[in-house]
């Protein structure tokens, strides 16, 4: 990373649109590569691309290489490699920087280690110092943090959504748009995706909510988070869970915040029963405002929030959604 | 059916923040006096499925890999007593302070070493790092295909059908054997130790293997092998002060906080 900084950006497309988390990726790509006149690559594979590859210049990017073909419709490691492969080999990136989603999870590693190289998952803050990409991630459940540096080149690492600031939209704006052929051999791709099945909630709008009210073990079972939905429509915003919850099955998994669930970075996070275990926080620990309720005095979720209450959440859930209804009249 | 578990030693990752120290000269978690190194959780959740399988098979042999000091004997002992049949370490200095590289780079040679295997699990991420690196690594140094993220497995006419774990659900995928999978925590509880398996345990083999035995040569391995630095590991600060609600009944409590959000045009 001394001169020109040259990074490679793997987009990940969902209906036609980059994710949000790609903008946040390019956003980052444009600081670094800006520090270092250097350039902002990006890649994306995919069926029915639409405006991708426009989208990604828009935010950012100098070139994209769009390879669109049916075999992309649905993600597999086996079938994206050869070609991600193929178009870092082209482009020599200094890094490549790809979403921590659980596509990216999955890709990232094979990719390191198919490029000889190893990958930084999870990062949350990146910059260059003294010619060298430090990349920092949590570790130790959300406990700890790390630092780490490659020895090894391209640095490969995965992003935390939620972490980085996206560039705005500039449709004027200038870049290379490279539709490339596929090399893939299809008959080199060993897995078969035979059904994917979409959970009935709707998991997706957690990520993108301005509030989200967020139950754990002392919501006591599902009628605690029907109260937590309750207060959730009450406030406009969207109902969380942490591990706990989900593994008792009083919600469903894709309400999962924390290091294995999801991240969210809502104004307002309304933690109700739940202790704040690391794990957890490090979902949510970029909200604005915290906002804790728990019986427990002593519980670590109070370290991280800005307002606290000390009490029953059965009892507070009812009496919040009155007062919070009462100042919508 | 031959199943290979890796399974990696960690501090207990249940201990409370509060209480979590690191040396930051180091560069190292300090453990806490009195408490050992544990399987970790998501390695436990790859054998409970490796049983599983077993069961339902009827057949098969479930071998625990391991790299590692001594401290790893605990967990091989608790792996052979929740059922796997027996053990490999890989027990070398060499191996010290590598990264997930060198890692997998070990565990690759061990799994090839061994031969016939049909199915590698892994956790989805050894809960210490958290960097799940290792299992997909393993596929890529083998040339095998990766699934990750499995909730469950079931094993029909020589596949392997997947349940993936997805953000908004779930996938089903079909994989050939052999094949490297790693486990989510959705897999669900996983089984205690019975007092017979537990008897049976201390006679089951374990076997230790050198950098050498598997014809890995040291400046691949370790320190010298790795390639990541870790330049720093520290306890973020964190600098919030809670107001806490002042209140005799909930509804006031209720309402001291709905006042505090309204003002603040949180809500």
């Amino acid at each position: 990373m001394k001169n020109a900084s040259n990074l490679f950006v793997v987009a990940e497309v969902v209906d036609g649109h980059p994710v949000g988390l790609c903008h946040e990726m390019l956003g980052l790509a444009r600081a670094l590569a800006d520090r270092s006149g250097g350039t902002v690559h990006a890649g994306v594979l995919g069926s029915g691309l639409g405006g991708a590859g426009e989208d990604l210049i828009a935010h950012g990017a100098d070139t994209v290489r769009v390879i669109d073909a049916p075999i992309f419709a649905q993600y597999q490691a086996d079938a994206w490699l050869p070609d991600l492969h193929a178009m870092i080999g082209q482009v020599r990136p200094d890094a490549v920087m790809i979403g921590h989603t659980p596509l990216g999870a999955d890709l990232a590693p094979r990719l390191a280690f198919r490029l000889g190289t190893n990958v930084a998952t999870g990062c949350n803050h990146v910059r260059v110092e003294g010619g060298k990409l430090l990349l920092t991630r949590p570790c130790y459940g959300g406990k700890a943090e790390e630092v780490v540096s490659m020895l090894s080149s391209p640095a490969l690492f995965t992003v935390k959504p939620k972490c980085f600031q996206p560039c705005p939209k500039q449709d004027n704006r200038g870049g290379e748009l490279v539709r490339m052929d596929s090399i893939l051999d299809p008959a080199s791709v060993r897995t078969k995706v035979r059904e994917v099945r979409r959970d009935a909630s709707d998991g997706a709008r957690l990520e993108s909510a301005r509030i989200v009210v967020a139950g754990g073990g002392g919501m006591k079972g599902v009628r605690g988070f029907e109260l937590a939905g309750r207060l959730a429509d009450a406030l406009g915003g969207a109902v969380g869970a942490s591990r706990v919850a989900c593994d008792l099955g009083w919600c469903p998994p894709s309400r999962q915040v924390g290091l294995s669930g999801k991240t969210v970075a809502p104004e307002l996070y309304i933690a109700i029963g739940i202790s704040g275990a690391a794990q957890h926080v490090a979902g949510c620990a970029n909200a604005k405002t915290i906002v804790a309720i728990n019986t427990d005095p002593d519980a670590p979720i109070f370290r991280y929030s800005k307002y606290g209450i000390v009490g029953d959440c059965h009892q507070l859930m009812p009496a919040l959604i009155d007062k919070i209804e009462a100042l919508r009249k | 059916m031959k199943i290979v578990v890796c399974v990696k030693a960690i501090p207990d990752p249940e201990i409370a923040a509060s209480i979590f120290r690191v040396d930051e000269a180091a560069k190292r978690m300090v453990p806490l006096p009195g408490t050992r190194s544990v399987m970790s959780p998501f390695d436990e959740q790859a054998l409970e499925l490796a049983l599983r399988i077993r069961d339902a098979l009827g057949e098969g042999s479930i071998t625990l890999l391991t790299l590692g000091a001594e401290t790893t004997r605990s967990i091989v002992k608790h792996g052979l007593s929740l059922g796997a049949d027996d053990a490999l370490m890989l027990v070398d200095p060499v191996f010290d302070d590598g990264d997930s590289y060198t890692t997998a780079r070990a565990l690759a040679a061990a799994i090839q070493r061994m031969g016939g295997v049909d199915l590698i699990l892994t956790g989805r991420q050894a809960a210490d790092g958290d960097c799940g690196v290792v299992g997909c690594g393993i596929a890529e140094l083998l040339g095998l295909p990766a699934v990750t993220f499995a909730m469950d497995i079931v094993v029909t006419d020589g596949m392997l059908v997947i349940e993936r774990a997805l953000g908004e659900g779930s996938e089903i995928i079909e994989a050939p054997m052999p094949a490297v999978v790693t486990v989510s925590h959705e897999v669900g509880k996983v089984r205690y130790a019975s007092l017979r398996e537990t008897m049976k345990a201390a006679r089951k083999p374990v076997t230790a293997w050198s950098a050498e035995q598997l014809g890995l040569d040291a400046s691949e391995l370790g320190t010298r092998g790795a390639r990541r630095v870790l330049e720093r590991l520290y306890v973020p600060v964190n600098d919030v002060q809670c107001e806490y609600m002042v209140g005799e009944t909930p509804e006031e409590l209720a309402g001291n906080l709905v006042e505090r959000l309204h003002a603040a045009r949180l809500i």
